[in-house]
């Protein structure tokens, strides 16, 4: 059993910004262990982690996109006995003096989402289309999992080590599965609390979103989430350990 | 409704759902030939055999209907279809759409398991390349480049 906890820095072609995001995080958090998961990338990027003392980096064979990127990292966390972990994003977009008050929160909570939006956090501009896509996404997660969430896109999250266990196993895949974590997340019954954070504009890299097509992602993130709770009101799909939904 | 010798009296020449000597040569040749791809594919470069069933059933299907063509005529009377082609492509189509839902479906299973294989690469390889570290003392790391 760890004392120490993890971060885990998923990077595709980050080659760039990587190597200051790592130097940050060693100077604000010396005593922190930190995971890079190499999503497939083309670049240098696995080979830049590697050259920063006491990183491990996990390497993708091909490019599998940013849920399966977690959940290597997530597995790697659960294999290594991690109590706690925290999700940075490899493009210097997250502060990492941020971290402890991520990991302060989850005393009282299970997951933790670093907020861009909640009251205290500092502006961060987003395009008119990303804001109302966005909104229409909160409402959706709204209704169908009764909870309001400031920020459904935060890749600035932290986790326990129940989170971790479930995550390691069913952490989604789908595109955009920052939003439909939410919905899993709240079905499971885990305790999630949000932390306003402050977020740089990218250091580097390039938006996971492209606008051409934005109106596709987010009908198909619609359609993720309503899958999910459709799911969940069907029987429970291979989940030993669901006693919510046991019942005959 | 639309009486059945419609079509006969639009075509006397022949009967509805009839074949020509022509076309029932040409049906036979297409089912041989189908089978024959088939039995191929499944010597030469592996198709499943659940798979090849399917196709050879499709096959044997094909070439029962080119012997005896009156049966597309009863199976439509049965199913009320009037124009026994319709009959063919409404079970052809009807067909297609299962195998092509099943597909999806097992493209899905299988992106997920090669997914969870690619993630637990991942994590060994990492694992090989630390004790593999700590024994050899080496720090080199197997090259990947070039694929």
């Amino acid at each position: 059993m760890h004392d120490k906890d993890l971060v885990i820095i998923p990077a595709f072609n980050e080659s760039e910004a990587l190597p200051e995001v790592l130097a940050d995080l060693r100077r604000v958090l010396p005593g922190i262990d930190v995971v890079v998961v190499d999503d497939g990338s083309a670049d240098e990027t696995a080979r830049v982690a590697a050259l920063v003392p006491g990183v491990t980096v996990l390497r993708l064979p091909f490019n599998l996109g940013i849920g399966s990127a977690l959940r290597t990292g997530f597995r790697y966390a659960v294999a290594e006995d991690y109590q706690r972990a925290v999700q940075l994003d490899a493009d210097g977009q997250h502060d990492p003096a941020e971290i402890p008050r991520l990991l302060e929160a989850l005393d009282g909570a299970d997951f933790v989402i670093g907020s861009r939006f909640s009251t205290g956090s500092t502006t961060y501009e987003v395009g008119h289309t990303r804001r109302g896509a966005m909104r229409i996404l909160q409402l959706a997660l709204h209704l169908l999992s009764g909870r309001r969430f400031s920020d459904t896109s935060s890749g600035f999250r932290a986790f326990d080590r129940s989170v971790l266990e479930y995550f390691a196993v069913n952490y989604p895949s789908e595109y955009m599965e920052s939003v439909e974590v939410l919905l899993q997340a709240s079905y499971e019954g885990f305790r999630i609390a949000e932390v306003p954070v402050r977020m740089n504009a990218r250091a580097g890299g390039r938006p996971s979103t492209l606008r051409l097509g934005l109106a596709y992602h987010y009908v198909r993130v619609l359609v993720t989430l309503v899958v999910r709770a459709s799911r969940r009101r069907a029987a429970p799909v291979a989940a030993p350990t669901d006693d919510e939904g046991a019942a005959p | 409704m639309i009486p059945a010798d419609v079509f006969a009296a639009a075509d006397p020449s022949s009967e509805v759902g009839a074949m020509t000597p022509r076309a029932h040569v040409f049906v036979a040749v297409a089912a041989i030939g189908v089978l024959v791809f088939i039995v191929r594919l499944v010597r030469r470069h592996g198709l499943r055999t659940k798979y090849s069933l399917l196709w050879i059933s499709v096959g044997v299907a094909l070439a029962t209907l080119a012997v005896f063509p009156d049966l597309l005529t009863v199976v439509s009377e049965l199913l009320g279809i009037y124009y026994p082609p319709a009959t063919l492509l409404l079970l052809a189509v009807g067909f297609l759409f299962l195998v092509v839902v099943h597909f999806s479906w097992e493209m899905s299973r299988s992106e997920e398991r090669i997914r969870v294989l690619a993630e637990e690469l991942a994590l060994l390889r990492e694992r090989a390349e630390r004790s593999g570290a700590q024994v050899g003392g080496t720090s080199d790391r197997p090259s990947d480049a070039g694929d």
